[in-house]
C-alpha cells in the first residue's frame, strides 16, 4: 500500500502574507486607494510634526506663572497651575476631599457593577450612587458643611449633570417609548405630543428657558437652584431622545414576541418587564450609547447659563489676567479629557454588546 | 369657604411684603450679598488660580459687601453671561449687578434697573503698530481695520470715519480671537474694539512693546453697577459706596492709612469716615460702614491700579478714569 505523505501547504507568496500583503490590500490595492493614501500620508505629515513639536518638543512643563513659559511651544504649565480649577471648580478648598471621595465612589460603583450577578443590587447601586453623592457634595446634613451649587465646577460639574441626566431620563424616556406604543389614547397623544415637542426644539433653548424666562414667572425673592432648573431641563430633553431610541428597539420585536408573553397570560407590565423590554433595550444600546454620549458633550451648554463646566472653566482661567493667551493649550486639554469619557463609554458600549450577544437574528 | 378666603388673602399679603422688603434687609439677613459679575473679562472679573474672584467690578460688590455687612469677603458670585444679566437682578437672583455694563437709556428706562454711578469710563479705541508712526486716529484715512462682524464697534467705525471725511476698508471676522490673529498677522493696520478689551489684546501678544494704543475714543461705553428699580434705598446704598470709594482717593485715603485719617481735621474726610455726621446712617447703615469699605478694598485708585492699572499685565492708564482734579471725569458728589 503506497503511503501518501500530507506535503505541508505551501506558504504564499512573499506579496501575499504579512505586512506587505496588508499594505498592498489595505493601502495600494485601486489607483483610487493609492491617491487617498499619498493624500492621508500627506495630511497626516502636515499636521503630526508641527503638533508634536508645539506639544512636546517646544513644550514647557515646569514652573508656575507664565513668566516660566519661555519656550515657542505649548505652555503645559497653565494646566497643571489650573488643574483644580479645571477638576472641581470653585469647591471650596477645605472640602475638597468630599469631591475627591465622590468621584472614588462613582469609580468603585463602576467597577463593582461589574462582578455582580443579581439584578436587584445593581439597580440598588445605580439608585443609591446619585443619592450618596448628592449628600456628599452638597452636604448641610450629617454635619457635612453646606457647599452651594454655584461653587461646584470643571469636571466634576461635567460628570454630575451628565450622570444624573442619564440615570434620571432613561426611566423616564422607557415610560414614554411605552406610552406612544400604548393603544390607551390620552397616554399615546399626551407622550407623542411631548416628544414631538421636545424634540423639536434645541437643547440650548430649554436650558435658557429654564434660567431665564422662569424665574420670571416666580414673585421676587423665589428662586430655585440654577444647577437643579439646569438638571430639570436636561433630563426631560434627553428622555425625549431616549424615548426614541427604545421605540425603535420596541418595534424590532416581532409581533411573536408579544404573543407568545400574552399566551402565557403575563399581564402588561410583566410582559414588558420580563419579554420585551429586556430584548427592545439590547437592540437599542448602539443609538442609547449614542445619545448618552451626545448628552455628555451637550453638558457644556451649561456655560451659557453661568454654570462652569469643564469647557466653560478654561475660557474663564484663560480670562485670569496673569495666563492671558493660554487659550490653545486649555482646549487642547479640554478635547483630550472629553475624549477619555467619550471613547471610554462607546468601548464599553461595544463591549456590551458583544456580552449580551445571543446571536439570535434570523 | 370664607376661612379658606381669609387665610389666602393673608397668605398672599405676606408674599407681596416679603418682595417687597427692602434689599437692605434681605442681604443683612441672608449675612452674603449676591452680586452679578462677568463669565471672565481680564481685569474686571475673573478667577484666580485658587477659585478666588477679582476684578474690579468684583471690587465694587466687595466694597459694597463690607460698607452693608462689614466683611469684603461676604459675597456670593453669581457669573451670568450678557443675555441672562438683567433678568438675573430683576427675578432677585442678585442683589447688585456689577458686570461691565454700558449704561443707556434704553436700559435704564424699560428694564427696570437703575444705574448707580460709573466705575469705569470704556469707549472704543485704536490700537497700532508702532512702526507705522501714528500718533492719533485723525491720521487713518485710507487705513484697513480688523473688527468683529456683527457688533456695535462696526457701526461707531463707520460713523467715525465718515464723520471726520477719511476712508476705511474692513476685515471682519467672527471671533475676537481670530481678530486679533489677523491683525497680527499684518492683515490689517488698525484693530478696534473697547479700549480695555484692547490692553487684553495686547498683553496676549509676543511683542506687546511694539504696538500702540491711541488716545481716542470714539464711542461712549460708560461701565456701571445697577440695582433693581423701586428700592431707593438700596440704590443710594449701591451709589454711594461708589461715591465714597472716589471720595476717598480725592482726600488721600487709602487702606493703609484709613486709621490714621480718621484723625485727620479735614471736615468731609471725618464725615466719611463716619467720625462725625450721620453720613452711615441717613442709608440705614452703620456710622463707620464707609470706613470699612476704604480699609478692606481700598479707595478707588487702588481698586484701579491693583486690576487693571500700569502694574497689572493689562497696563491700562487712567485716562478718563482719572479723578475729575486730575484730568478725569470720576467725579463723586459731596460727602455732606
Amino acid at each position: 500500500m503506497a503511503v501518501y505523505e500530507v506535503k505541508p501547504a505551501k506558504v504564499p507568496p512573499l506579496g501575499e502574507r504579512g505586512a506587505i500583503a496588508w499594505v498592498r490590500h489595505r493601502l495600494l490595492s485601486s489607483p483610487f486607494n493609492i491617491l487617498f493614501t499619498i493624500l492621508g500620508i500627506a495630511v497626516l505629515a502636515m499636521i503630526i510634526p508641527p503638533f508634536v513639536k508645539w506639544a512636546i518638543l517646544d513644550a514647557n512643563f515646569v514652573g508656575h506663572t507664565k513668566a516660566d513659559c519661555t519656550g515657542d511651544g505649548a505652555c503645559w504649565v497653565f494646566i497643571h497651575e489650573k488643574l483644580k480649577m479645571f477638576i472641581y471648580g470653585f469647591y471650596p478648598e477645605a472640602e475638597l476631599w468630599r469631591a475627591k471621595l465622590t468621584i472614588a465612589l462613582a469609580i468603585l460603583t463602576l467597577i463593582a457593577l461589574k462582578f455582580t450577578r443579581l439584578r436587584w443590587i445593581k439597580i440598588g447601586m445605580i439608585v443609591l450612587l446619585p443619592i450618596a453623592a448628592i449628600i456628599l457634595l452638597h452636604g448641610g446634613v450629617f454635619g457635612l458643611p453646606l457647599v452651594e451649587t454655584s461653587k461646584w465646577g470643571g469636571l466634576l460639574l461635567t460628570l454630575v449633570i451628565s450622570t444624573v441626566g442619564i440615570v434620571l431620563s432613561f426611566p423616564i424616556g422607557v415610560l414614554l417609548a411605552l406610552g406612544r406604543q400604548s393603544r390607551l389614547p390620552i397616554i399615546k397623544t399626551l407622550s407623542v405630543f411631548y416628544i414631538e415637542l421636545i424634540r423639536g426644539v434645541p437643547l440650548i433653548t430649554v436650558l435658557f428657558m429654564a434660567s431665564v424666562i422662569l424665574p420670571l414667572f416666580f414673585p421676587e425673592g423665589i428662586n430655585f437652584d440654577k444647577l437643579v432648573r439646569a438638571l430639570i431641563g436636561i433630563t426631560f430633553f434627553e428622555a425625549a431622545y431616549i424615548a426614541e431610541n427604545i421605540r425603535g428597539g420596541l418595534q424590532a420585536i416581532p409581533k411573536g414576541q408579544y404573543e407568545a408573553a400574552d399566551a402565557l397570560g403575563l399581564g402588561y407590565w410583566q410582559k414588558m418587564r420580563l419579554v420585551i423590554l429586556p430584548q427592545a433595550i439590547k437592540v437599542a444600546i448602539p443609538n442609547l450609547v449614542g445619545s448618552f454620549i451626545s448628552l455628555f458633550k451637550d453638558t457644556s451648554l451649561v456655560m451659557i447659563i453661568g454654570l462652569f463646566d469643564l469647557l466653560a472653566m478654561v475660557q474663564l482661567t484663560a480670562n485670569d489676567r496673569d495666563w492671558l493667551g493660554m487659550e490653545t493649550e486649555g482646549y487642547v486639554f479640554v478635547a483630550f479629557v472629553f475624549w477619555i469619557f467619550t471613547f471610554g463609554m462607546s468601548f464599553y458600549s461595544k463591549r456590551l454588546e458583544k456580552q449580551l450577544d445571543t446571536n439570535n437574528r434570523d | 369657604m370664607k376661612r379658606l378666603l381669609k387665610l389666602s388673602a393673608i397668605a398672599a399679603l405676606a408674599v407681596t411684603t416679603l418682595s417687597m422688603a427692602g434689599t437692605l434687609d434681605d442681604v443683612k439677613k441672608a449675612g452674603v450679598l449676591k452680586c452679578g459679575v462677568n463669565t471672565g473679562l481680564p481685569g474686571f472679573s475673573e478667577a484666580d488660580s485658587k477659585g478666588a474672584w477679582r476684578g474690579l467690578d468684583v471690587d465694587y460688590c466687595r466694597a459694597l459687601a463690607a460698607a452693608v455687612l462689614g466683611d469684603a469677603s461676604k459675597v456670593k458670585y453669581t457669573p451670568l453671561n450678557a443675555k441672562e444679566r438683567f433678568t438675573a437682578l430683576q427675578s432677585g437672583e442678585i442683589d447688585v449687578l456689577s458686570r461691565n455694563t454700558t449704561n443707556t437709556e434704553t436700559r435704564d428706562t424699560t428694564l427696570g434697573i437703575n444705574f448707580a454711578g460709573v466705575m469705569y469710563y470704556d469707549g472704543q479705541g485704536f490700537m497700532v503698530p508702532k512702526s507705522l508712526g501714528i500718533k492719533s486716529a485723525k491720521e487713518l484715512d485710507g487705513a484697513t481695520v480688523c473688527i468683529q462682524a456683527g457688533t456695535t464697534t462696526e457701526l461707531n467705525l463707520a460713523d467715525y470715519f465718515r464723520s471726520n471725511k477719511m476712508k476705511f476698508k474692513a476685515i471682519t471676522f467672527d471671533t475676537n480671537d481670530q481678530v486679533d490673529k489677523a491683525f497680527l498677522a499684518g492683515r490689517c493696520d488698525i484693530l478696534t474694539t473697547d479700549q480695555s478689551g484692547l490692553y487684553a489684546a495686547r498683553t496676549k501678544f509676543k511683542n506687546p512693546e511694539k504696538f500702540v494704543i491711541l488716545p481716542e475714543i470714539i464711542s461712549k461705553e460708560p461701565l456701571a453697577p445697577a440695582v433693581r428699580q423701586g428700592d431707593d434705598q438700596w440704590f443710594n446704598i449701591a451709589k454711594w459706596t461708589r461715591n465714597a470709594l472716589l471720595t476717598a482717593e480725592e482726600k488721600g485715603i487709602t487702606s493703609a492709612n484709613v486709621d490714621e485719617m480718621k484723625k485727620s481735621n479735614d471736615p468731609e474726610t471725618k464725615r466719611l469716615l463716619g467720625v462725625e455726621g450721620t453720613m452711615g446712617k441717613n442709608l440705614g447703615l452703620d456710622a463707620d460702614a464707609f470706613y470699612r469699605a476704604i480699609k478692606q478694598v481700598g479707595n478707588y485708585g487702588e481698586i484701579f491700579e491693583r486690576n487693571v492699572g500700569a502694574n497689572t499685565p493689562l497696563k491700562i492708564s487712567r485716562g478718563l478714569n482719572a479723578l475729575w482734579n486730575k484730568g478725569g471725569m470720576q467725579y463723586s458728589p459731596p460727602f455732606r
